[in-house]
C-alpha cells in the first residue's frame, strides 16, 4: 500500500512538472503599470495594452491592419439615410469568472447597453465611478453622435445616430468601447463596490485576467471558453520594465519574448541578434509644421509651397529621427487605408523657393515666429532641434524666423487659438480611419479654439470630407480621400514632415505576432515555439 | 532622556508642516494640472476642464485647498490618487515594502564591507591597501546611479549571465504577498526555488544602491578611527599591552563609530534618492518610480502624500539614530 501510495505521488509529481514544464508562456516586457483595467476610462497607450487581452468590442481591428471585422457583433446593417446601425450579436459568449464573480447568462444586449450608458448617461449608476471621465467617448464626439441605442431582442442592438457617420464603425472598434458585463456591474454595485469592475475586470476576451502587482507584473491565463480561435499559449505575463535598456537586456536573456520601444541607439544591435526579429512598421502619426493662414503672408498658397520646398526635409529625417522616422507627404501615414502614393513631394530646392517668394511678392523676405512643443512625443522626438534646422533652412531664402514655445497645456491652447504664425504639431490616429486625421484640416476645427491649427477652410476639401463622413462604402471613400490628398498638397496648409517608425523587437521563436499600425500590442493570435 | 524623546518628537510637527506645505506649493508652480496632463493634442475642451477642476477641488483657492488638505490629513485621510483612482495609503503601503527591503539590504551591503574597509584602511594609513580602498571609494561615491546600474546589469546579466536583468523574482514564481518582502514571503511560500531566485534579483540593485553609501561609511570610517587611534586612551591601551584587536576593534572602533552612525543616518536620505533611480532601472516596484510618475500626472494626492509618508520615515529613523547616538555615547546620554 505505501509503495502505492509512493508510486502514485511520484506519478502525479512527474505529471505535474511535465504540465508545468509544457505550459507555454509568453512574456511581454510593458513599459509602465496600467492606471486601471478599464479602457473607458484610461488614456494611455499602457493601461489600453494592460487590459486588451481581457475584452471585446462590437468590432475589431484585423491584426496588423487597421480593416474592421465583426467581434462580438457578428454582422451589421446599415439603414440607406446611415442614420441607424443595426448590429447582430454573436451567441453562446461566455464572460469569464473570478473569485469574487461567476457569470449566471452568456452576453447579451444588455451588456453592450450597460456599457455605453455608462460613458453616456449621467444617471447611470456607474457613470461616475473611478473618477467618471470618457475622454475617448467625449473626444470621438460620441455624445453628440449618439441619438438612442436600444435593444431590440436579446442578441439585437440598433444605435442610431444624429447624422450619417461612416468613422463610427471605425470608433467602435476603438478601446474605450469596450463592453462590460453588465451582470458583474450589479453584483458589485449591489455588494458596495463597483470600483472593482474598473480593477479585477471581467470580459469575453482570449485571456482572463489572474493578478496584477503594481509596477511589477500583469499575469492572464488562456479562456478555455473564448468564442474564437483559442489563444496559442497559455499564460499571458506582462513584466512591467521601465527602463528601455532592461528591457532590452530581458529580452537577449529570454526572461521577455516580446518588448515596447527600444532604444534608438540599441536598434543595430537588435538587427544583428540572431535569436531576436526586429519588426518596423511606420506609425500612425504624423508630424507637421502648420501654417498659419489668417496671418500674411501664409494666406498666400504661393508663400506656403514656397516655405514646404525651403525645407531640408531629409536632413531632419536623418538627424532628428535617426533610424526610426520617414519623411512624410501626406498627412496620413502610408498604412492608412486612403493614402495616395501618387502624390509627388516637394523637392527641396531653396533657390525655386526664393523665385516663388519674390512672384508671391516677399522678395524682401519676412520676419515669422516658429513654435516648438516643449515636449518628446511619439511622432517627434525634438521639436526644437527641427526648429532650429528649419531656423536654418528658412534664412537662407530670406525668413527671418524666432523661436517660441510655451508650457505643454499651454502650447496646445494657444496654438489651437491661432496665436501662431508657424507652429510644430502632429497627431496619433485613434481608429485607423482617414477621417481621424483629416478633421485636423476641416472647416469646423478652424475657428479659434479648434484643432485645425493652420485656419485653413478650403470648400472643396470640406465638400468632400464631409461626403467621406457619410459615405460608408470603403472604395467610395477611398477615392475621396485620394482627391483630398490632392488638394492639401497643392494648398500646403501644412508641411507634412514625417511618420514614425515603430521598432518591436521580438524572439525569434514568436510566432504569428504582428506588429499594429494602431500601435497596440495584440497577443490574441500569437504563439511560442 | 525621556525629555529628550519628547521634544525631539514635538519638533517632527512643525516639519511635517513644512513639508507638507513645500510640497502643495510646489507640484502646483509647476505648469499644467491634473487635468491637462491627461490630454494629448487634442487637448480638452474649456467646458470640460473645468468640470473636472471642479471635480477635484482644484477651482478652489490655494490656500482653501491647503487648509482641506490639512484637515483630511489630520483625519488620517491621505487621499485618493487621481490617476488610477485608488487610496493614497493603500498604494504606498503596497509598494514601500519592495523600497525598504532593498534599502534594507543596501545599508547592509554598505556597512557591513563599508566599516571594516575604513578600518583597515586607517590602520594601514599611507600604504597601498589604504590607497587602494580610498581610491575605490571615491570612485564609488563619484560613481553615477544610472550608468553603473546598466553596466552591472550588461556584464553580470547579459554577458555573464549570473544573475536575473530586473524584477523581484522569477515570473515563473507566483504566489500571494504575505508582507510585501519578497525575500520572507518567497521562503514562505514554500516554492522550491523561489527564495534562490529573489535572493538572485536582489543582488545587483543591493550593489547600485549600496555603492554611494558604502563608499561614505568607508570614507568616514577611516577618518574618524585615524582621529580616535591618535587618541591618549588608544596608546594607553596599547602600551598595557592589550592585543591590536581589541585595541582597535573594542576600544576605538566603538568611538570612532559615533560620527558613522550619524551618516549613516543621514544616508536614509540620499538612499531614498538613489531607491528612485535604482528601482527604475531594475523594474523595482517600490515607491520612487510612483512619485516620479505622480509628477509627470501631475498627480498631487500621490505627491503631496507620498512625500509626507516619506518624509516622516526619514525623521523617524533620525530619531531612532539619534538615540542610537546615545546608546553608544554614554556622554551624550547623561548631559542631556
Amino acid at each position: 500500500m505505501k509503495t502505492f501510495a509512493r508510486l502514485l505521488a511520484a506519478t502525479m509529481l512527474v505529471t505535474g512538472l511535465a504540465s508545468a514544464a509544457g505550459a507555454k508562456t509568453l512574456v511581454y516586457c510593458s513599459e509602465g503599470s496600467p492606471e486601471n483595467f478599464n479602457p473607458q476610462i484610461n488614456t494611455t497607450g499602457t493601461s489600453f495594452d494592460a487590459a486588451r487581452p481581457v475584452f471585446n468590442q462590437l468590432v475589431e481591428f484585423e491584426p496588423g491592419t487597421t480593416k474592421i471585422r465583426p467581434a462580438l457583433a457578428e454582422s451589421w446593417v446599415v439603414s440607406p439615410d446611415g442614420l441607424e446601425v443595426t448590429f447582430n450579436l454573436r451567441k453562446g459568449v461566455k464572460f469569464h469568472s473570478s473569485k469574487t464573480f461567476k457569470p449566471t447568462r452568456d452576453f447579451n444586449a444588455d451588456d453592450v447597453l450597460f456599457s455605453f450608458n455608462r460613458m453616456w448617461k449621467e444617471d447611470n449608476p456607474y457613470h461616475k465611478v473611478s473618477g467618471g471621465a470618457y475622454d475617448y467617448f467625449n473626444d470621438m464626439e460620441m455624445p453628440t453622435l449618439l441619438k438612442s441605442i436600444d435593444k431590440i431582442d436579446d442578441h439585437t442592438v440598433k444605435f442610431t445616430l444624429t447624422k450619417p457617420n461612416a468613422p463610427f464603425l471605425a470608433n467602435l472598434g476603438m478601446d474605450f468601447a469596450t463592453i462590460f458585463s453588465a451582470e458583474y456591474a450589479d453584483v458589485m454595485l449591489k455588494a458596495g463596490k463597483p470600483e472593482t469592475i474598473d480593477q479585477q475586470p471581467i470580459g469575453t476576451g482570449p485571456f482572463t485576467f489572474v493578478a496584477y502587482q503594481k509596477d511589477a507584473v500583469i499575469r492572464f491565463k488562456a479562456f478555455p471558453d473564448f468564442w474564437g480561435p483559442k489563444a496559442k499559449i497559455d499564460d499571458l505575463v506582462y513584466a512591467i520594465t521601465k527602463d528601455p535598456t532592461a528591457r532590452w537586456a530581458k529580452l537577449q536573456k529570454n526572461e521577455c519574448q516580446v518588448m515596447i520601444g527600444p532604444n534608438p541607439a540599441d536598434l543595430p544591435a537588435m538587427g544583428k541578434d540572431e535569436n531576436v526579429n526586429l519588426l518596423s512598421q511606420p506609425g500612425l502619426n504624423i508630424a507637421y509644421l502648420s501654417f498659419n493662414v489668417t496671418k500674411p503672408p501664409f494666406d498666400k498658397k504661393e508663400v506656403r509651397q514656397a516655405l514646404t520646398m525651403a525645407i531640408d526635409q531629409a536632413t531632419i529625417i536623418k538627424d532628428v529621427y535617426g533610424g526610426a522616422g520617414q519623411a512624410a507627404k501626406n498627412f496620413i501615414p502610408p498604412t492608412i487605408w486612403g493614402y495616395n502614393d501618387a502624390i509627388e513631394p516637394y523637392k527641396y530646392d531653396p533657390a525655386k523657393a526664393k523665385e516663388m517668394l519674390k512672384a508671391a511678392g516677399v522678395a524682401e523676405g519676412f520676419e515669422s515666429d516658429l513654435w516648438w512643443m516643449p515636449v518628446t512625443r511619439p511622432y517627434n522626438p525634438n521639436a526644437k532641434r527641427i526648429a532650429e534646422l528649419m531656423q536654418a533652412d528658412f534664412e537662407k531664402v530670406g525668413i527671418k524666423t524666432h523661436l517660441v514655445s510655451y508650457e505643454w497645456g499651454e502650447y496646445r491652447k494657444r496654438l489651437q487659438a491661432g496665436e501662431h504664425q508657424m507652429g510644430q504639431l502632429g497627431w496619433s490616429g485613434d481608429n485607423g480611419d482617414p477621417d481621424n486625421f483629416f478633421f485636423l484640416l476641416g472647416c469646423e476645427g478652424a475657428r479659434p479654439g479648434g484643432q485645425n491649427l493652420s485656419k485653413w477652410c478650403n470648400k472643396d476639401f470640406e465638400a468632400l470630407f464631409q461626403k467621406a463622413k457619410s459615405t460608408f462604402d470603403v472604395a467610395e471613400r477611398t477615392k475621396l480621400y485620394e482627391q483630398m490628398q490632392v488638394i492639401a498638397h497643392e494648398e500646403a496648409p501644412v508641411f507634412n514632415m514625417a511618420h514614425s517608425i515603430v521598432y518591436e523587437p521580438i524572439r525569434k521563436n514568436v510566432t504569428n505576432y504582428k506588429v499594429s499600425p494602431l500601435g497596440r500590442r495584440e497577443f490574441a493570435e500569437v504563439g511560442l515555439d | 532622556m525621556f525629555s529628550f524623546i519628547i521634544r525631539r518628537v514635538l519638533l517632527v510637527i512643525p516639519t511635517f508642516l513644512a513639508i507638507a506645505f513645500l510640497t502643495f506649493v510646489a507640484i502646483r508652480l509647476v505648469p499644467g494640472d491634473p487635468v491637462e496632463a491627461r490630454t494629448g493634442e487634442r487637448g480638452i475642451s474649456p467646458e470640460r476642464l473645468a468640470h473636472f477642476r471642479h471635480e477635484l477641488g482644484l477651482d478652489q483657492p490655494v490656500w482653501k485647498q491647503f487648509l482641506d488638505y490639512l484637515w483630511q490629513i489630520a483625519h488620517g485621510d491621505f487621499g485618493t490618487s487621481i490617476s488610477t483612482q485608488t487610496p493614497i495609503l493603500t498604494e504606498f503601503t503596497t509598494l514601500f515594502p519592495a523600497t525598504l527591503e532593498l534599502a534594507i539590504c543596501a545599508m547592509l551591503f554598505a556597512t557591513i564591507l563599508g566599516i571594516p574597509a575604513g578600518v583597515i584602511a586607517a590602520t594601514r594609513r599611507g600604504t597601498y591597501i589604504d590607497y587602494t580602498l580610498m581610491g575605490a571609494a571615491l570612485t564609488g561615491f563619484s560613481m553615477p546611479i544610472f550608468w553603473w546600474g546598466l553596466l552591472l546589469i550588461l556584464f553580470f546579466s547579459v554577458d555573464l549571465g549570473w544573475t536575473p536583468v530586473s524584477g523581484r523574482i522569477d515570473l515563473l514564481y507566483y504566489f500571494e504577498p504575505v508582507t510585501g518582502f519578497m525575500l520572507i514571503d518567497s521562503w514562505l511560500s514554500s516554492e522550491e526555488g523561489a527564495f534562490a531566485s529573489a535572493v538572485s534579483h536582489l543582488i545587483l540593485p543591493t550593489i547600485v544602491l549600496g555603492t554611494i553609501p558604502l563608499a561614505t561609511i568607508a570614507r568616514m570610517t577611516r577618518s574618524a578611527m585615524l582621529e580616535i587611534l591618535g587618541e591618549d586612551y588608544v596608546r594607553t591601551a596599547r602600551a598595557k599591552g592589550l592585543s591590536p584587536f581589541r585595541v582597535v576593534g573594542i576600544h576605538a572602533l566603538r568611538n570612532a563609530l559615533i560620527p558613522v552612525v550619524t551618516v549613516i543616518g543621514l544616508q536614509v536620505g540620499a538612499l531614498m534618492a538613489g531607491a528612485v533611480l535604482t528601482e527604475y532601472i531594475f523594474s523595482w516596484p517600490g515607491i520612487g518610480s510612483w512619485l516620479i510618475e505622480s509628477i509627470q500626472r501631475r498627480d498631487y494626492p500621490v505627491l503631496q502624500g507620498g512625500i509626507l509618508l516619506v518624509s516622516g520615515i526619514v525623521i523617524v529613523i533620525n530619531i531612532l539614530v539619534d538615540l542610537l547616538y546615545g546608546v553608544l555615547n554614554p556622554r551624550i546620554r547623561h548631559a542631556r
